[in-house]
């Protein structure tokens, strides 16, 4: 029999988070394989453009279930709908790519059909007929292979980055199936939403700029003379330096990261803290200002291609995982940066 | 209200973890409570602190993870449950949440469940989701600020922290709430509490006491555990006379070795 590879197409209101194209990436090689198709997964409302854009990534086919009831993402819906899709395809593999979204849907979808899912996984081999699934686990000091044993499908989300991003062909036509979605009686409400007020997504972001502690520490800075308090003048000062990182990741493009010392000392908000009580990165290059590089923080970024470490202590140990580093105050480093990135990439 | 906090007990997250012929070991690295947890178990407090009722932790695992039901209890809980049985051993998360999920029903009339995002350990971060649906009861994970509890109502109002930002969600309860880091800070034992949670007599519950009429076998199988391939990571330090020049320096080997 065929082997069907469903993939999940995670969006936001409509919006397709990107690294669902590198999930239908990895559902070909694992067709190609196995012997079968590859089916995108929609579910939403007004939501039928992402079907044909996973059929122009890869997929054979789609799947769509469209309900006004579907417009936010409420887990138990979109996990009923989902399941049901499963189901009725007879998938064999399920991918997702990881996002907060889909490790619950995911899970939840798991429960209602009995089967095994592996998170965030960053390889997968076909063995025997099988897909084995490589994902980190203590924080990624070691790594695990994992298998279903059945019963299918075995689902997994796939971490962002960890697989090749197929380019579109435009014009490439397949079959969209719609299927009736599975709403129930509400168990919630979604009342409203507050925009991240950064613009480009950490665990998306090709170049992320973080700062830590160090980004507070510069004595030549004198806060105005209205702050008396000692906090208030460590916040001012860290919030000079996070500019300077702000700057620098504009001119790259980047998001901008921190550490738990900068978030906790109130330098920046939770959403951008990177590593194990954080979030997860995998940037193709990842500049580390002001952060020593204590082990919870390499937890989160450790895969990165390539890591920069700008810091003023040469021991610190962020160094050691580092490809490129300098020693120096960051201060004076970042804005040269900056000036240097703009004058190379004229941007 | 009748509130459970599911927690678990973890190395620290400064360990070494290796792994030797299959077996993981962090050496003598201490077990804690998941850091995830801490925040769970705050929570829990602030609810009852707040509304009234009687917080209980709930924690499978081995006899040792009575620790982590300790601290639980040491930072104010009123009850502990260790669910401990050989039947699961090899548990993945298909089997945790079954378990977890008969243990808050054989509780009963349980009005809002807490869960950690994620164990440090197996970094799975679905059991909390998994959990509610089992129970039918509204899965609200990533949690970032509880805004209102109406027990009355049986109604809770809380932040979800998405990549895109927060969604503001009213919910039923009985609801599975899974926290992240951003919603409080975990309060520290107080001597009162470390001394009451030493003497604590902590019940352990078997598989038949759950009475679960099915276990589910675990869907998944590990067949290797590795340790990540040591990369080189020798570190270029990029010199010059001044700022400006080791920037230039440093964002000309970045094109050269295009990283940019
Ligand atoms: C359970 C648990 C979970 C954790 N989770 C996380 C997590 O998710 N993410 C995380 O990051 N941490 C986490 N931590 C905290 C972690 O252990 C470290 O405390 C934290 O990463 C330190 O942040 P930092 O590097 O910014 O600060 P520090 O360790 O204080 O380092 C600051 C660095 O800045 C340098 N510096 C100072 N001034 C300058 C300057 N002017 N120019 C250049 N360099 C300068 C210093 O030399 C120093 O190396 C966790 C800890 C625990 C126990
Ligand atoms: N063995 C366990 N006992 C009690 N609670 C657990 C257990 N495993 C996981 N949990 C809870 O589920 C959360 C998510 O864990 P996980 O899905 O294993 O990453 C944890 O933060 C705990 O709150």
């Amino acid at each position: 029999m065929a082997a069907k590879i469903l993939v999940y197409i995670d969006h936001f209101e409509g919006q397709p988070v990107l690294s669902s194209w590198e999930a239908v990436g990895a559902a070909r090689t694992i067709a190609a394989a196995l012997g079968g198709d590859v089916v995108g997964v929609v579910v939403g409302s007004g939501v039928s453009g992402l079907a044909e854009q996973a059929i122009a990534h890869g997929a054979d086919s789609a799947l769509l279930a469209e309900a006004d009831a579907l417009k936010d993402y409420r887990p138990e819906p979109y996990a009923s709908t989902v399941a049901k899709m499963a189901r009725g395809a007879g998938a064999t593999v399920m991918l997702f790519p990881t996002t907060g979204r889909t490790r619950e849907l995911a899970g939840m979808v798991a429960v209602d059909l009995e089967v095994g899912v592996t998170p965030d996984a960053i390889a997968l081999e076909v063995k025997d007929g099988k897909v084995v699934a490589t994902r980190p686990i203590y924080g990624g000091k070691l790594l695990t292979k994992e298998v279903s044993k059945g019963p299918e499908p075995h689902l997994l989300t796939l971490r962002a980055r960890a697989f090749p991003k197929p380019e579109p062909v435009a014009g490439k036509t397949g079959a969209v199936e719609k299927v009736a979605a599975e709403v129930g009686a509400p168990l919630t409400e979604v009342s409203g939403y507050k925009a991240a007020e950064s613009g480009v997504s950490l665990t998306d972001a090709g170049v992320i700029v973080s700062g830590g502690r160090g980004v507070s520490n510069s004595p030549k800075l004198t806060p105005p003379a209205e702050i008396t308090d000692e906090k208030q003048k460590e916040i001012w000062r860290a919030q000079q330096g996070f500019a300077l990182i702000r700057d620098l990741a504009g001119a790259l493009g980047a998001a901008v990261g921190a550490s738990r010392a900068a978030v906790d000392a109130g330098y920046v908000p939770y959403a951008h803290q990177v590593g194990q009580t954080g979030k997860v990165v995998s940037p193709d290059l990842y500049i580390a200002c002001g952060i020593s590089g204590a082990i919870q923080h390499l937890a989160g970024m450790r895969t990165s291609k390539t890591i920069v470490a700008i810091n003023k202590d040469a021991e610190a140990p962020i160094f050691k995982v580092a490809r490129f580093g300098i020693v120096g105050d960051l201060f004076e480093v970042v804005p040269a940066m900056t000036k240097a990135v703009r004058a190379r990439l004229g941007k | 209200m009748n509130i459970v906090v599911c927690v678990k007990q973890t190395p620290d997250t400064a360990a070494t973890v290796t792994v030797q012929d299959g077996k993981v070991s962090w050496g003598e690295a201490p077990l804690v409570l998941n850091p995830w947890d801490e925040f769970a178990v705050e929570q829990a407090l602030r609810t009852k602190e707040a509304h009234g009722g009687k917080v209980t932790a709930v924690c499978l695992g081995p006899e040792t993870a009575k620790e982590a039901l300790k601290q639980a209890l040491a930072m104010g809980s009123d009850a502990a449950v260790l669910i401990s049985d050989p039947a699961f051993a090899e548990a993945d998360s298909l089997v945790v949440s079954a378990v977890l999920a008969a243990a808050i029903r054989k509780l009963g009339d349980i009005d809002v469940a807490f869960f950690g995002r994620q164990a440090v350990d197996s970094d799975t971060g679905l059991t909390g989701a998994q959990v509610a649906r089992r129970l039918g009861w509204p899965s609200l994970s990533l949690v970032a600020a509880v805004r209102s509890v109406d027990p009355a109502g049986k109604t809770i109002d809380v932040d979800r922290m998405l990549e895109e930002g927060r969604q503001e969600v009213r919910s039923q309860l009985p609801a599975v709430l899974s926290v992240v880091k951003e919603l409080n800070e975990p309060r520290y034992p107080s001597f009162m509490g470390i001394r009451k949670a030493s003497k604590a007599e902590i019940p352990v519950w078997s598989a038949a006491d759950l009475g679960m009429p099915q276990m589910p076998a675990p869907a998944l199988e590990w067949p290797e555990v590795i340790s990540p391939p040591k990369v080189d990571t020798k570190c270029e330090i990029i010199q010059g006379d001044t700022p400006d020049q080791i920037a230039e320096r440093l964002v000309g080997r970045l094109l050269e070795e295009k990283v940019l």
